[in-house]
């Protein structure tokens, strides 16, 4: 592995604490990103769940330092390998990006430049981590990394340009640039959002080899909670910024315990679901960054607000506290007994074929 | 007008869970003696493509090459498949945004594809359509009322004064704030003006709905108001709905009939439950088994996928018989030689596959030999009759063949 | 790209010849007849519009034939010798013949060889500087958007578009050379009869001329900048490490040139056609002057071969950026 991080043994490859991202603008201060903290292991998945406007990207931004320093304010710590990369000079971020620590976006057509040829963004990739290299071999790593990700005739294809590529192909193309450098944290935003389901499906299979191949961290930002329940080993679901429900992938999809998580749960429906499955959608609207809820940021659309006393809900921000099954599952919520509303209301109304089976 | 819709939408009005799920709809259900709104009969569109020096025909994109399906009066239809399969041009050609280049059409005892755009203008009103991309379909200079106006104005359905009691009136319907026809379409979220397309849509009051990708822009929580909203207007106002999604959940619940399109073609068609649970074409299983499932987080056990290989060919030179075979993973060499014909299997069920069966039942030997009048592997088999009237009908046959008893069902 | 270039090459061939058609019968059909300048010039003004003498020039100069036939000697004398008849004289004209302007009896096509180089001058040292300057700050302003700097530069150059051209170009040709020689005299030397007598010569106009047009360069290149630096590809550009030069002008700056192009194709053939204003001010013998002085006195010949300059600068220049396009952007090329 090249480039300045180094992972430290028994630690966390990527430790993320208090990270707080703020915008000010000409209508008031957006608040991005509150509070959010999270760590990810070599060799495991986090999947970060969340719609629009949730802060799922920005916080991810903000691990390689792409927020514009003039218009972003950043507070709190984000730990890679045990650097800190919060106020990290420009050029020992240089260093850390596309080197320790790649990005994957959503919609590879946009995020490859259509002006140059998929060969020479991957050996552009490869040779600014690598200066002694010469053209030859960059270029003959990019062949190589084209080939490894799955991509016909690597060969010939490297001499192509992006809009040339299939949908599927290009996604393939800009894995093949992120892990040019074999990198020990990869960050995927919303990698297969824009693909075809078949296409999603080889994808996935394709990051998941790849991981265990490379034994690197991966934080998978997405909004659907199935592509979570398919690579994640942990899950964070992110609402106005905030961490609101955080655990091991098994403990949030099967037992949620945060009424937003059942909503987004209840908004998708299941395949294979029975017939009598509703669609129980969110009310209204995501909130606003510049003038946020007051108390729990959910509260004007939470349809189990009722069962919490007062107006708790709506004056006081819950704390991220564990819930009945230990440390390791958090939830941001008011409630008291979330398991027992979510096993005797939710659970019919969006599987109903799933309640008697005993787990 | 119904009062429930407003209240899922408007922030802070929702009192409690059971009052939120009593808004709410069960997956649709199939109305299976309703009579035909739309019948669709061999329906061809092939784009030409010119050279660019002399504009000479240099080729075709086989777009939609034999469509045929029926729409249920007040039922819906789901066309899934992948980018390039063709399901939204047979949208486009259904609202008649293209004159289709063979087959037919039949509306209300009309057929679509031989009405010229004159012809067509009054039927437009009882066809509309709901667009994918709800920033880039509402004009950014129009105001709400005028957008929802401007189609009760052009087919003069109310008088003038009328107009914008009839938008406000609809806005209600569509969970919008009526006082808000003045604004502008940027003054809106997603999915709120996914609602304002629907209620121009609505504003003709049409028999049949073309949707195309309706959903698939908004965000998870809003699709499934957008969904349920959608179930509310059917069933208050008897509509039809023809649904173009990539995303299998979503038809799943709001469709109780499905045809799967690949490259241009439907290689499946039937009720919900023989798509979604008795699939016998393997693409139809490979894109199931390609449909993340949240359920795999109970079992904890990651599912066998039925990997596709390659890529999508390309329309302009599809394979030779049957068009999957280039990625199937069961293809023989029948498969190269002849296009399977879309046989009835069920009491609604069809599928066009020489090897039709459930996942891992395929059967060794090709069903359709004996139809087509050639062996197992093609060739034409001089001893046999082959069946000469393979047309492709709209709709189910009362009688069809039973692959598990091997013997002709009868309904 | 063959058949592309080869289609635009033809129906550019088409625009000029619509063009000159249209210029042709506008001085045709024109409230003045054309042949009245010759007239008045030969007669020392004892000709007006109705008198005889005008019906003799008329007939003579060929106005009495039908329009298409004399159009057609027009258009057969750009590519083959031919005699004109101006009075009783025979004039030699050879191709590509332009005809002879009325005025001086003098070849159009020989005019035309002195006064084009100037012109051509003038918009390519023009055109270099502006651009240059032009695309820099904009794309130095982009960068530092919201900025003091930026917000200064964006408002300068909105002050310096909004004053009159021609009242800076006399106040500079006035003040910088004329009183106080700080540049050199404004003239016109050939370049390849003294390259550096050439550059000395127009190095004023240039700069004036180049200053002003990076005002709105400077805009063009700075909105088209700003979109392209919030393009997904520059954020993955960043992601890759790469240093904030690279991304800006390797990743940013290069699809920005695209808007930036297509302005500066038809504003390029616009100026050859018409630095009229500065031809006059700084009395450079160049095309713009010429043509306008030719059209005030009816002189269809140097008219007609100005305007067909005009066109063929225009199609030329679309050409061109066109092959420049291909260049910047392979899906032009590919496609």
């Amino acid at each position: 592995m090249s480039g300045a991080a180094r992972p430290v043994e028994g630690e966390p490859y990527l430790a993320v604490e208090d990270l707080t991202v703020r915008f000010p603008t000409a209508d008031g201060l957006v608040q991005a990103v509150t509070d959010l903290s999270y760590s990810v292991e070599l060799g495991k998945t986090l999947g970060i769940v969340g719609e629009s406007g949730s802060g799922k990207s920005v916080s991810s931004m903000a691990v390689l330092g792409l927020h514009d320093r003039r218009s972003a304010q950043i507070t709190g710590s984000i730990k890679v390998a045990g650097t800190e990369v919060v106020g990290l000079s420009e050029s020992k971020l240089r260093d850390l990006r596309g080197n320790a620590v790649a990005m994957i976006f959503q919609d590879a057509l946009a995020a490859l430049h259509p002006f140059y040829k998929i060969g020479k963004q991957l050996v552009e990739a490869y040779l600014v981590h690598h200066p002694q290299a010469t053209k030859r071999e960059a270029r003959a790593r990019a062949v190589e990394m084209l080939d490894r990700v799955g991509i016909p005739q690597p060969d010939r294809r490297v001499d192509q340009y992006p809009h040339q590529f299939s949908g599927g192909m290009r996604q393939r193309a800009m894995i093949a640039m992120g892990l040019i450098n074999d990198p020990s944290l990869l960050i995927a935003d919303e990698p297969t959002t824009a693909l075809d389901v078949t296409v999603q499906a080889q994808i996935l299979d394709l990051l998941q080899d790849l991981q265990r191949e490379f034994n690197s961290a991966v934080v998978l930002i997405t909004h659907d909670l199935g592509v979570v329940a398919e690579v994640a080993d942990d899950v964070l679901v992110m609402y106005g910024g905030r961490a609101v429900e955080y655990g091991t992938c098994k403990q949030v999809l099967t037992r949620p315990e945060m009424p937003y998580t059942w909503g987004l749960l209840s908004s998708v429906p299941d395949i294979g679901a029975d017939t009598g499955a509703r669609m129980i959608p969110i009310p209204g609207n995501p909130p606003s960054l510049l003038a946020p809820p007051t108390g729990c940021a959910f509260h004007p659309r939470c349809a189990h607000k009722d069962k919490v006393p007062g107006d708790l809900c709506s004056t006081t921000l819950p704390e991220l506290l564990p819930g009945s099954e230990g440390e390791r599952h958090v939830k941001r919520c008011h409630l008291a007994d979330p398991d027992a509303i979510f096993a005797a209301e939710v659970l019919p109304e969006i599987a109903p074929d799933l309640v008697e089976e005993p787990r | 007008m119904t009062d429930e819709t407003t209240d899922v939408v408007q922030d802070g009005e929702v009192t409690s869970f059971t009052e939120l799920v009593g808004q709410t709809h069960a997956a649709a259900e199939l109305k299976a003696d309703a009579e035909p709104i739309l019948t669709v009969e061999n329906l061809r569109m092939y784009f030409p493509i010119r050279s660019s020096l002399l504009k000479r025909t240099i080729g075709q994109v086989q777009a939609v090459d034999g469509v045929s399906f029926v729409v249920p009066k007040g039922g819906s239809l789901g066309l899934v498949g992948e980018s390039g399969c063709g399901k939204s041009t047979t949208g486009q050609l259904i609202t008649r945004l293209y004159k289709p280049t063979g087959g037919s059409m039949q509306f209300e005892g009309q057929d679509l594809a031989q009405l010229s755009n004159r012809q067509m203008r009054p039927l437009r009103r009882d066809i509309q359509m709901i667009f994918q991309d709800p920033y880039s379909s509402l004009n950014p200079r129009h105001t709400v009322g005028s957008i929802v106006g401007t189609p009760l104005r052009v087919h003069d359905v109310v008088p003038r004064s009328k107009t914008l009691a009839r938008v406000q009136e609809l806005l209600e319907v569509v969970g919008l704030n009526p006082e808000h026809y003045n604004r502008y379409p940027n003054e809106f979220s997603g999915g709120q003006r996914q609602r304002i397309g629907i209620a121009r849509a609505l504003a003709l009051q049409p028999k049949l709905m073309v949707a195309d990708e309706p959903v698939s822009a908004l965000d998870v929580s809003i699709q499934a108001q957008v969904i349920n909203l959608l179930q509310d207007i059917q069933k208050e106002f008897d509509v039809a709905f023809l649904f173009i999604a990539h995303d299998l959940a979503v038809v799943h619940h709001f469709c109780p009939e499905v045809a799967v399109m690949y490259l241009g073609k439907i290689v499946e068609i039937g009720d919900r439950e023989s798509i979604y649970s008795n699939a016998h074409h393997p693409y139809t299983q490979a894109l199931l088994s390609a449909v993340p499932d949240i359920k795999q987080a109970v079992t904890g056990e990651r599912r066998e996928r039925i990997r596709l290989t390659g890529e999508v060919p390309s329309p302009i030179d599809p394979p030779s018989g049957c068009r999957f075979r280039t990625r199937c993973p069961i293809a023989q060499e029948i498969c190269a030689r002849h296009e399977p014909p879309l046989l009835q299997i069920g009491k609604r069920h069809k599928v066009a596959c020489h090897f039709a069966g459930r996942l891992g039942e395929h059967p060794r030997e090709p069903l359709t030999a004996r139809l087509l009048g050639v062996d197992a592997s093609g060739q034409p088999d001089p001893g046999a009759s082959p069946v000469t009237d393979l047309v492709e009908q709209p709709g189910y046959a009362d009688t069809w063949f039973d692959l598990d008893q091997k013997t002709i069902g009868r309904a | 790209m063959f058949a592309f270039l080869v289609k635009r090459i033809l129906s550019g061939f088409l625009t000029i010849m619509l063009v000159s058609m249209i210029v042709y019968a506008l001085f045709w059909y024109g409230p003045k007849s054309p042949a009245l300048q010759l007239c008045v010039q030969e007669t020392n003004g004892r000709c007006g519009p109705t008198s005889p003498r005008l019906a003799d020039y008329e007939e003579r100069l060929g106005y009495n034939n039908p329009v298409y036939e004399e159009y057609g000697k027009w258009v057969k004398g750009l590519v083959i010798d031919r005699t004109i008849m101006l009075g009783k004289t025979p004039y030699e004209c050879p191709a590509p013949c332009l005809g002879l302007s009325f005025r001086d009896k003098t070849l159009v096509s020989e005019q035309l060889k002195d006064k084009f180089p100037v012109t051509v001058s003038l918009a390519v040292g023009a055109a270099s500087l502006y651009l240059l300057i032009g695309v820099t700050v904009g794309a130095l302003a982009a960068r530092r958007r919201g900025t003091l700097a930026d917000k200064l530069l964006v408002s300068s150059t909105l002050v310096f578009s909004s004053i009159p051209y021609y009242l800076v170009a006399l106040l500079s040709f006035l003040l910088l050379t004329l009183n106080t020689s700080i540049f050199p005299d404004v003239a016109y030397t050939p370049l390849l009869d003294n390259p550096a007598k050439w550059a000395s010569g127009l190095l004023l106009v240039w700069l004036v001329m180049g200053i002003f047009g990076a005002t709105s360069y400077t805009r063009y290149s700075r909105g088209a900048m700003v979109e392209s630096l919030s393009e997904d590809y520059v954020r993955t550009a960043k992601a890759k490490g790469l240093s904030a030069r690279t991304v800006v002008v390797k990743h940013a700056l290069r699809s920005a040139l695209v808007p930036v192009v297509t302005i500066f194709g038809l504003d390029f053939a616009f100026l050859l056609s018409g630095t009229v204003f500065t031809e006059q001010i700084f009395d450079l013998e160049g095309i713009g002057k010429w043509g306008l002085d030719a059209t005030y006195i009816q002189d269809l010949p140097v008219v007609q071969a100005t305007s067909l300059v005009l066109a063929v600068a225009v199609v030329v220049a679309n050409i061109v950026v066109d092959i420049i396009y291909s260049f910047l952007d392979p899906r032009v090329r590919l496609s």
